[in-house]
Formats: structure tokens, C-alpha cells, sequence
């Protein structure tokens, strides 16, 4: 049935690469989900130059000033640009996202590819190890890391990355257990595969799809540890403008400038909402089901 | 027949919008009359089901009906809204599906599956439509009601849940029972059962049925009346007779050409000639020799305790010359397909020898085994997912030569466009992914990888019971035509006899993880001398609506003979005691 549509694609080499981003931006969340992410990989991109005012620059106006054509989002207690503070900061919340989860994914890739294929004592030690680690909440398990590496953003990063890794081991080796048996898998095997043949050519394709999926909602995930991180000041440092750390140097005075909090926290809940909306975007996209017919 | 019960007129059913809009059913019109059994046959996507789903509103949510009517005492169903056609279905008509083991809710039990149609819309007190589901129970053979409707769906095995699903199905009494595919996923022993069952109660409850079905044989032994759909459209319509004696359109003569039946080929000693001079099956020394095979499946458990767990294969021995083929045949869970993957080493057997070429498989180590694999090579059941998806199907027939080094770069290149040429397919399929190709395609490209690597002997574990009997004629072609031309040695595994006497020279059959009986295929299907395979052999639905078939011996499994094989005739071995006639 499909046959008549389909080979476009395929004779272009990239299997349905063009045709992926056409696709997510056909689902309603897929669409919004991108031009969210988008604006804000512009808005880091671009901060120099969208930026009015130097993010670190005192008395850039005069101090706590609310929202006026001047300073749009207002100012600080240090008479910093709050929007120009927000839009460099994007730059750190993508950072802390990339890093972040590229750190659990890969190693909870290669912990769950390992685990799931291997079977018998390795499978058991390993999942093990990671059920341990499961039993602790993320953050306490982050707050562990950073005790031990110092406080610092950087670390915040790879605290957080360190604590998810478990929860992506999980799902890759739920997901492992499914595809090995598939008769492809045994099919493989039949053919005389090795090891490294049947785990990166046969299964590792197979897994990825579900792990985009989960690592685009991972982002938002991240970039709310990483906030709640610096809130208690074991992340960001002054002056760094992070979206968390703002929140927290607002706090004694909420009454007095509402604008130093509302903006980061509005800033920080459309990224978590952008890249959930795009998470649930790429699953429609990529779910094996929906591609069936 | 008497006056129509139902009248279906100009059905058209659509999926998709736009560029992606697609007839699933377009101008479909019928008539069922009262007491009459209806067959719809048609290959996958000729719109059978979706047809039927229709007049229940039950269609999935992409497809819309666009146009016709479906009148059923008076009132039109496909103009019904929601709720009055809520009230008819599961009452006035009601459906079986395919898949038993699926379609039972497995957190309720049978008692209140069986009770909820009756309360709901027949406004039984609790009761008395639990008597009535007592009845119902003993009705469709089950016995011991009470026991029965306390129990859950998974203390029932496949048949017993379709008995299930039939009781629930006619417990109301219905005026038409729609039955989509009722026996596909049984067992032929139990679908015998299973379709006897339905004509008793159909006669008992003067239901008409709606039988959506491919398989012929079937329908020969059901129907009253045919409608033959492809494509979505209504390609001939008659009584059983005419279209199985004469029928008038070349899709149907081509559908009913395509079914093998049994007894076909009983004259023969050899499967079909289909090439001018096939290579002739070599006596001298065995390729695949295995004896003694012994596995134990669970029974152990990581905190201690467990049970016995299942013997799948029991002191089994098979025997496989060069350019023969050994079917292997019985029924779901009697260790066939464990045993062809035990021959490959798919999986670890507890004890026994196997040879392939005069290797003792078993003491291999890891470099041993892969260097044995290229003289052994399978191609598995569902094509549609022993291909992985992910690889175009180029990539996937490259695969065993590269890994077994047989050639690369240019080489490999050409090797594989000859494969794909050998097996039907063309050269620009060779960059495609599966997704884009058809089932019979599919198993053409499995195919084509299992021959890159030049292997003496395939396991072929039932290579066409997922395709349709036009696509299914052709692979068994092409699997006869690649073994007389290239020698090959085929263990085929399968479970329909009619294709099991077209293809194999010899047969074993097992059962309970034993061979019961083994010999030369004329001899076994024509000669049967074990209880089991004789009841095999009775249950075969044969595709001829002028015979019937006989009754079904009753099968005692636990007293069925099951010792030792012992040769009552020059290679033709029968389990101890089974000499019964």
C-alpha cells in the first residue's frame, strides 16, 4: 500500500530525514514545541545582539526600576537589565540542557545497551546498581555529587547528569529487552553477527528513537533541576545571569519588585513547557505505531 | 432463503484525507438472509473487516464511511447514532474476533464477561444471567459451569477462550453474528472443533453469521452463500456450489487455484518438479544429523523454588540429506519450531548431538559456531518482523556475507543485485527499507539473505503462514525451485498439511515436544498409523463444499501412545503402542 508514496525518500539516502522535520512540524505540539526551542536557541545565539545592555554591567539603569520602554522587564537591586540578564541566560539554560542530559543519555545508553544485552550476572550486577541508585531522589543523589565536586554551575551540570543517568538506563534496558526479541534479532544472530555487530548496528538504531523521545523531555527536566540548584545557591554564582539564581536573589524582595521574579520564572516555565510540547511532538512523529500505516 | 435479514447497498469506506485518501471498501452491497451463513472472503487489504466493522460503528478512528446504507429491521445501522446502536450491539448483533488470547478482558473473570452483555441490555437480574451463562458455558461444550465462570482468561487455553467468546456472543440470541476470522489463530485440531461448534448453534439458535475469513477451506465447509472481495470492491457473489464449481471472475479461479489442498500431490514420493532437472535428494551421508535433544523450558526461578517447567523437546532425532526437504509438523507449543531453533543453536538444549555437515555443533566455541553458521541459515515466520526496520533491505542481504567475509566493495555489490534478482526482486528495491515492501516481498528478501552466504541447510519456520495464498504459491515456488536447482536441504517447520505434502519428502510429526511418527511423506499423510496424526490429518478444512468432512476422532491426549519410536516399516518409525487398527 505504502509502496507508491514512499520511495522518495529512501532513494535520497537520509532515511526520512527531510520528511521527519515536515512531520513534527504537522502535529500541533511538535510545531509550537520547535518555534519555542527555536526563539530560544536564537535568543542565546544572538544575546549580543538582541540584548539592549550588557547583562553584567551595574547601574545600567537606576536600581529596581519596574518594567518601562527603557528597561522592558525592569531592573535589579543592582540596577542590572533584567531582559538582557534573560536573554543571556538562555545561553546557560541551553548549556545546562545539552550537557545535562547528554551525560545520563549516553551513559544510560551504554549502561542499559550493555545491561539488557548482555543478560545472565552482568545484566543483574548492573541493573542492580542502578535500582540502588534509583531509590534515591535525583536531587538528593545531585546534592551528593556537587558535595563532592564544589558548587559551581559547571558541577551543577554534571551533578544533574550524573543523577538521571539511572532513569535512562531503565528505559534503554526496557527498551533493549523488547527489540532483542524481535525476530530480526535472532535473525542477526542466525546470520553469525558478533557482539558489537548486534549491539550498535541492530539494536542501538532501534533504541535511539525512544530516547530522543525521552531526552527532549529530558531538557526541561534539567533545566528545572538546574534552576531549583542555583535557587539554593549551589549552582549559578553572582553574577552569573541564570534564571533559577535570579529567582533566589529575588526572593526578599518579592513585595518590592515582582518583576525581578515573575520573568525569570515565566522565562524558565515556557522553556520546560517548549520542550515537553516538542518531546511530545518528536514521540507522535517517531512512535513505531504511528509510522505503521 | 427466506426474506433478508440485513441489506448492505453502495458501502463506501474511506481512511485517510486529502493525498492520503484511500478506498478501503467502495460500493459494497449485500444481503444476509434469515438462518444464512454469509462468508466474506479476500486476501489482507481486500476490505473484509473493515466492511463488517462498519455496521457496528466499530471502525478505528481514521476511517469514515462515506456513503451507503445498511438496513436491519428497518432502520438503517450506518445512519444509527451512538447510543440505540450501542443497545443492538452485543445484543441483537453481536462479533467474535480473530485472537482469543486478546480479545477476553484478563482482570475479569469469565462469569462476569459472560453476565454483563445480558444484565446490560437484556436487564437480567444478576442471577439469572449468571444461569444463563451456565447454560451458555455448557452449551459450548466447557462443562462444569460453576468452576468455569469463577475462572480468569488466562486459566484457559486459545480454544477454550474462543468457546468463551462464542458463549458470550450468543448468549442474547442474536439475530446476526459476526465472526472475523474465528479460527485463524487456533490450532487445526481445535478449529474443527471450534467451526463444528458454530454450525450446531447456528442451526440450534436460527442465528446468521457474517464470516470474514481467507482461508477456503473454511468457508467450503461453513458458508451457504460467498462474497468474494478485492481491493475493496465486491469482485463475485454466489452460493458455495457455483463459486467453488464455477466461478465466473479470474481472481476468484486464481484465488481457489492458490490453495493448496491436501491429497493434491498423494501419488507422488517427491514435493513438486518445478525445474526440468532437479538435483536429486543425496542418500550417502546426512547433512544435519541431531539425536537425543533434550530442553527444559523455566521450572527455575531466581528465589529458589519453581516448578517442573515444560519439556519442549523430549529425546528428539531428526535426519536431513542434501536436497531434501524434512517437514516438521504438529501443533502450536509441540517444541517444532524449539527444535529448528536448536539445529542452529538459536538456543541451548539441555542434552543431545548435532551435526551439521559432519560438525558436532554443539562443542563449538563462539569463532566455531559463526564460521558453522554460514552452512545453516533460517528464514522466520513473520517477514514483517524479521527484517529490521531500520536497515535498508540492501544492507540486510549484505549482511551475512560481510560478516562471513565472502566478498566486499564491488563484489558484494553484485553479489547482492544477483541475489535480488534470483529471488524476483529487481535492483532498484536493493536501497529500500522493509516498511516499503509487501509480505511476500518481504520473506523474497529474507530469503535472499539466507542464500548470500551458499548455506547446506535452511530452517524455514512456517516462511508463509503470514502471507496470503497467492503470495504464499509463489514463495513455495521460488523455496522448491531454489532447493532442485541448488541442492539445498530444507527443515520446514509448518502446521498446514496441505503445503507440508506439496513441499517435503519426509515428515516427522510431533507432538508434546516428541516425534510420534516419522517416515516417507506419502506414507505418513496417506497412512497415518499414529492416533495424533491421524486426528491432524481428519481436522484439514478441505476447500471442496460438495465433501464433508468426517467426524473428529476424540483425542485423549494424556492416554496417546508416546514411547519409544519403533520402525513398523522400512523408515517409517511410530511412537510404542500406537498400533491401534
Amino acid at each position: 500500500m505504502a509502496s507508491a508514496a514512499e520511495p522518495v525518500h529512501a532513494a535520497a539516502g537520509t532515511p526520512a530525514s527531510r520528511s521527519f522535520l515536515g512531520a513534527l512540524l504537522r502535529t500541533p505540539s511538535g510545531a509550537v514545541g520547535l518555534v519555542v526551542v527555536a526563539v530560544l536557541v536564537l535568543a542565546a545565539v544572538l544575546a549580543g545582539v538582541i540584548a539592549p545592555y550588557d547583562p553584567l554591567r551595574m547601574a545600567a539603569g537606576p536600581r529596581l526600576a519596574p518594567p518601562s520602554w527603557a528597561h522592558w522587564f525592569g531592573t535589579d537591586d543592582f540596577g542590572r537589565d533584567v531582559f538582557s540578564r534573560i536573554v543571556y541566560g538562555a545561553r546557560l539554560t541551553l548549556q545546562i540542557g545539552v550537557i545535562a542530559v547528554g551525560i545520563s543519555l549516553t551513559s544510560g545508553l551504554l549502561l542499559g545497551l550493555v545491561a539488557g544485552y548482555a543478560s545472565g550476572w552482568t545484566e543483574r550486577v548492573l541493573m542492580r546498581l542502578v535500582d540502588v541508585l534509583f531509590s534515591f531522589t535525583e536531587i538528593v543523589i545531585a546534592l551528593a555529587c556537587l558535595a563532592i565536586l564544589g558548587i559551581g554551575l559547571t558541577n551543577a551540570m554534571i551533578a544533574i547528569g550524573i543523577a538521571s543517568i539511572p532513569f535512562y538506563a531503565r528505559i534503554t534496558h526496557s527498551v533493549v529487552l523488547v527489540e532483542r526479541n524481535k525476530p530480526y534479532f535472532e535473525a542477526a544472530v542466525a546470520g553469525g553477527a558478533g557482539h558489537l555487530r548486534l549491539i550498535f548496528r541492530h539494536l542501538l538504531p532501534n533504541v535511539v528513537p525512544t530516547l530522543i523521545v525521552v531526552g527532549t523531555l529530558g531538557v526541561s527536566t534539567a533545566v528545572l533541576a538546574a534552576a531549583g540548584l542555583s535557587f539554593l545557591g549551589l549552582g549559578a554564582q553572582p553574577p552569573q545571569p541564570e534564571w533559577g539564581f535570579m529567582l533566589s536573589s529575588s526572593r526578599d524582595l518579592i513585595s518590592r519588585a515582582p518583576w525581578m521574579m515573575i520573568f525569570p520564572g515565566v522565562a524558565i516555565a515556557i522553556t520546560v513547557l517548549g520542550f515537553n510540547l516538542l518531546g511530545d511532538g518528536v514521540r507522535e512523529v517517531l512512535d513505531p505505531r504511528q509510522r505503521q500505516r | 432463503m427466506s426474506k433478508s435479514l440485513l441489506e448492505v447497498r453502495d458501502l463506501d469506506v474511506v481512511f485517510g484525507a486529502g493525498r492520503h485518501r484511500q478506498h478501503a471498501v467502495e460500493g459494497l452491497s449485500y444481503t444476509l438472509g434469515k438462518g444464512e451463513t454469509l462468508a466474506i472472503v479476500g486476501e489482507s487489504g481486500s476490505g473484509k473487516s473493515v466492511s463488517s466493522l462498519a455496521l457496528l460503528g466499530l471502525l478505528p478512528r481514521a476511517a469514515r464511511i462515506e456513503r451507503g446504507t445498511a438496513h436491519f429491521d428497518g432502520e438503517d445501522l450506518l445512519a444509527l447514532p451512538e447510543e440505540p446502536l450501542r443497545r443492538l450491539r452485543g445484543d441483537r448483533l453481536t462479533m467474535i474476533f480473530q485472537e482469543p488470547m486478546t480479545s477476553l478482558n484478563p482482570v475479569l473473570t469469565i462469569g462476569r464477561q459472560l453476565t454483563e452483555g445480558l444484565v446490560e441490555h437484556r436487564g437480567m437480574s444478576e442471577a439469572a444471567a449468571e444461569a444463563r451463562a451456565g447454560e451458555m458455558i455448557e452449551l459450548v461444550g466447557l462443562g462444569d459451569p460453576a468452576r468455569r465462570l469463577a475462572q480468569y482468561p488466562h486459566e484457559l487455553s486459545g480454544g477454550m477462550r474462543q468457546r468463551v467468546m462464542i458463549a458470550m456472543a450468543m448468549a442474547s440470541e442474536p439475530d446476526i453474528l459476526i465472526a472475523d476470522e474465528p479460527t485463524t489463530a487456533l490450532d487445526v485440531t481445535v478449529q474443527a472443533q471450534i467451526l463444528d461448534l458454530m454450525r450446531d448453534l447456528k442451526a440450534r439458535f436460527k442465528t446468521s453469521i457474517i464470516l470474514i475469513t481467507h482461508d477456503m477451506g473454511v468457508v467450503a465447509e461453513m458458508a451457504d452463500r460467498v462474497v468474494v472481495m478485492h481491493r475493496g470492491r465486491k469482485v463475485e457473489e454466489g452460493s458455495v456450489g457455483e463459486i467453488f464449481a464455477r466461478p465466473r471472475q479470474a481472481y476468484t479461479r486464481d484465488l481457489l487455484a492458490a490453495v493448496p489442498r491436501l491429497g493434491a500431490y498423494a501419488g507422488t514420493a517427491a514435493p513438486r518438479t518445478v525445474v526440468d532437472s532437479p538435483a536429486e535428494v543425496d542418500r550417502r551421508a546426512p547433512v544435519l544429523r541431531a539425536r537425543g535433544l533434550r530442553k527444559r523450558f523455566g521450572g527455575r526461578s531466581w528465589f529458589g523454588r519453581g516448578d517442573a517447567g515444560v519439556l519442549a523437546l523430549d529425546d528428539v532425532a531428526l535426519e536431513l540429506h542434501p536436497g531434501e526437504t524434512l517437514a516438521l509438523v504438529g501443533e502450536s507449543g509441540s517444541g517444532k519450531s524449539t527444535a529448528g531453533r536448536a539445529v542452529l543453536r538459536l538456543l541451548d538444549v539441555d542434552a543431545g548431538e548435532i551435526e551439521v555437515d559432519g560438525i558436532a555443533i554443539r562443542e563449538l566455541g563462539r569463532a566455531g559456531l559463526r564460521r558453522a553458521r554460514r552452512q545453516m541459515q533460517m528464514i522466520f515466520q513473520d517477514p514483517f518482523a524479521s527484517l529490521n526496520p531500520r536497515l535498508t533491505v540492501g544492507a540486510l542481504v549484505a549482511e551475512p556475507m560481510l560478516i562471513h567475509g565472502i566478498a566486499r566493495g564491488r563484489e558484494l555489490a553484485d553479489r547482492i543485485e544477483g541475489l535480488f534478482h534470483r529471488v524476483g526482486l529487481e535492483s532498484d528495491h536493493i536501497r529500500r527499507y522493509p516498511h516499503e515492501f509487501s509480505g511476500g516481498q518481504r520473506q523474497r528478501v529474507a530469503i535472499a539473505r539466507a542464500l548470500g552466504v551458499g548455506p547446506k541447510v535452511i530452517v524455514a519456520d512456517e516462511p508463509t503462514s503470514a502471507l496470503d495464498v497467492s503470495v504464499q504459491a509463489q514463495v513455495l515456488e521460488l523455496l522448491l525451485e531454489l532447493q532442485q536447482s541448488l541442492g539445498l536441504a530444507y527443515l520446514f517447520i509448518s502446521h498446514d498439511m496441505a503445503v507440508v505434502e506439496e513441499m517435503s519428502h519426509r515428515v516427522a510429526v510431533m507432538q508434546q515436544g516428541r516425534i510420534v511418527e516419522t517416515g516417507p511423506r506419502p506414507v505418513v499423510l496417506n497412512d497415518p498409523r499414529h492416533v495424533y496424526t491421524r486426528a491432524l490429518l481428519a481436522a484439514v478444512p478441505i476447500a471442496d463444499p460438495t465433501r464433508r468432512r468426517g467426524v473428529l476422532p476424540r483425542l485423549d491426549t494424556a492416554a496417546m501412545p508416546r514411547g519409544p519410536l519403533t520402525e513398523i516399516a522400512p523408515g517409517h518409525l511410530v511412537a510404542a503402542g500406537a498400533e491401534a487398527a
